[in-house]
């Protein structure tokens, strides 16, 4: 169904620090065919630990593809219909360029990598478009960072995208935000295997400060409703209380677990950049201020979507940008769907979604 | 598809193909849809979120949100028509709610039930109880509808508003009807108006 592709961009690609990146390379995939018209591509956005494998199987894990709920012949995004892209973002360590990359000496860049924006990342994007053929896609589609890629991509190449669909997601990163993401690299780089970023070929690299990271990332995407369901204050494999700092109770079991497992799959440097990326996120600081002016000249249909346990990103930064829209006259649907799952629902089974996506794609 | 409430089909015959509307509490769609498919260029506000979901669906472009609170985010001006069918009972202010209509539009539709209809004065007047009716029909205690209004009322409001009543209908059982004794006559009514004064 899918083959995995990259591509190297020809030119270097311009960054928002001023510095330029050479060589860059774009790891995609892509499902369904691109009609001879080649105006019904679906470009989907990945949100912070998400990849290209979209309705694939992950090459490391061998779990189902992140939307493969979504994604597919008949499905909400139809590949018999359109054709679907999903691409790794610059600075991530899916096959796109990234602090693992090896640079031009011989050595993974590591912390030499330039910071990028969420802006950087979608210039990388609509780059890799350019090389495809593809002048203006039907959709472009993203939750949470994904969505700000989305919302990106309509603010800066307002004529690359007739939709613009953006789930769970905000216009800018809170202090709450950057909280939780600070927290997260701090906990990366007070790991002695972190070694100032050059760790790569060690036998052991910041692997314990990465799982803190995604252990307190991972609470921030979901609900309390939803924990509770799950684990209560129920214990793990045990009848009582140990007195001891074993993971006692299911949720600590569990958290330690998605921790350790996202080790396995994710490189410590490039969650510093990507969580970096997000926490710069402003579009309206980027039109001067104001969100309105950041979306005038898009001539895109937008869809904004929230859910009422996401505390993360919520409903209130959606309805923020569905005043900016409304402000500057364009058209624009939002709705708060109800679901138990916090954050993390955008990629759960969540059938009001479903309708609202394949009605909004057409 | 079913045929649209007679106050509504005479909302979609009045607004001409290329027109920009604002449907306050839009519910699911109906008139936008036949205003879509009419080449308008509809939008929506519904407080529902089941209803946009199916709205959206659809491909309507509907916005969740409370009408009382997020008019005020639309620009001025920015429609040729507002319609706000059966909903300006269940404003916070029906007096702000009509200034917010015509500051975003140029015009506005505004159908409302007629608490002054003969059957509510009886039901009030014999039985000493707040009606209950086909168009207000739930109980007082749980019914959203929370300035009922008479014709008269409305045109007096829109006289004090400063607001030009440009054409009127009136419904009963789903019929339009003479105006004649329209107050006492007509179940619900339907009114296109202009103009107004600005905003204090």
């Amino acid at each position: 169904m899918t083959a995995p592709r990259s591509l190297i961009l020809p030119r270097p690609l311009p960054l928002d620090s001023g510095q330029s990146l050479g060589h860059v390379e774009i790891a995609f995939e892509t499902y369904g065919d691109l009609n001879a018209a080649r105006d019904n591509a679906i470009l989907v956005c990945h949100a912070l630990t998400g990849d290209q494998h979209i309705a694939s199987p992950h090459p490391v894990t061998g779990k189902p593809g992140w939307w493969e709920r979504l994604v597919g012949e008949g499905k909400p995004i139809d590949t018999a219909r359109h054709h679907v892209i999903c691409a790794n973002v610059i600075g991530s360590c899916m096959g796109s360029t990234g602090p693992a990359t090896v640079a031009d000496d011989g050595a993974p860049y590591a912390m030499r990598f330039p910071v990028v924006t969420i802006r950087d990342m979608v210039r990388a994007l609509v780059a890799l478009l350019d090389e495809l053929g593809i002048a203006r896609l039907h959709a472009v589609v993203g939750g949470s960072m994904g969505g700000m890629q989305a919302l990106s991509l309509a603010a800066n190449f307002p004529d690359r995208a007739a939709r613009v669909l953006a789930i769970a997601t905000t216009s800018r990163h809170s202090a709450q935000n950057i909280a939780f993401h600070e927290l997260g690299r701090q906990a990366i780089m007070a790991d002695p295997g972190w070694n100032g970023g050059d760790y790569y070929g060690a036998a052991e690299g910041p692997e314990k400060g990465l799982a803190v990271a995604r252990m307190a990332a991972h609470i921030t995407y979901l609900s309390e409703a939803g924990l509770t369901d799950k684990f209560g204050r129920r214990l793990q494999d045990r009848e009582a209380k140990g007195f001891n700092f074993d993971a006692e109770f299911q949720v600590e079991s569990y958290l330690r677990y998605q921790g350790l497992a996202f080790t396995d799959r994710f490189d410590a440097n490039a969650y510093l950049y990507i969580t970096r990326a997000m926490d710069y996120f402003d579009l309206a600081e980027e039109a001067g201020g104001s969100l309105a002016e950041a979306f005038r000249r898009s001539d895109a249909r937008f869809c904004l979507v929230s859910f009422d346990t996401d505390w993360l990103y919520p409903t209130s930064e959606s309805r923020h940008i569905v005043h900016a829209l409304n402000a500057v006259a364009k058209p624009v649907s939002f709705v708060e769907l109800s679901a138990p799952f916090g954050h993390d629902s955008f990629l759960l089974d969540v059938p009001e979604l479903d309708r609202v996506v394949e009605g909004f794609l057409g | 598809m079913t045929a649209l409430r007679p106050d509504l089909a005479t909302i979609l015959r009045r607004i001409e193909p290329g027109a920009r509307v604002l449907d306050i509490g839009c519910g699911d769609g109906a008139l936008m849809a036949a205003l879509t498919a009419k080449d308008v260029d509809a939008r929506g506000i519904e407080i529902d979120g089941g209803c946009v979901a199916s709205c959206v669906a659809q491909g309507l472009s509907v916005v969740q949100g409370d009408a009382d609170r997020d008019l005020a985010f639309y620009p001025d001006g920015a429609f040729d028509y507002a319609v706000l069918s059966q909903t300006l009972q269940t404003a916070a202010r029906p007096d702000r709610m009509m200034q917010e209509l015509l500051r975003v539009g140029r015009r506005a539709f505004v159908s409302f039930p007629n608490f002054a209809y003969w059957r509510m004065r009886w039901a009030l007047l014999s039985r000493g109880r707040m009606p209950v009716t086909r168009h207000l029909p739930v109980s007082w205690y749980e019914t959203d509808n929370i300035h009922h209004v008479t014709v008269r009322d409305f045109e007096l409001l829109a006289e004090a508003l400063g607001i030009a009543i440009e054409r009127r209908w009136f419904f009963t059982r789903d019929r339009e009807m003479p105006a004649g004794g329209a107050n006492w006559r007509a179940e619900y009514a339907l009114f296109e108006v202009s103009g107004g004064l600005p905003n204090p």
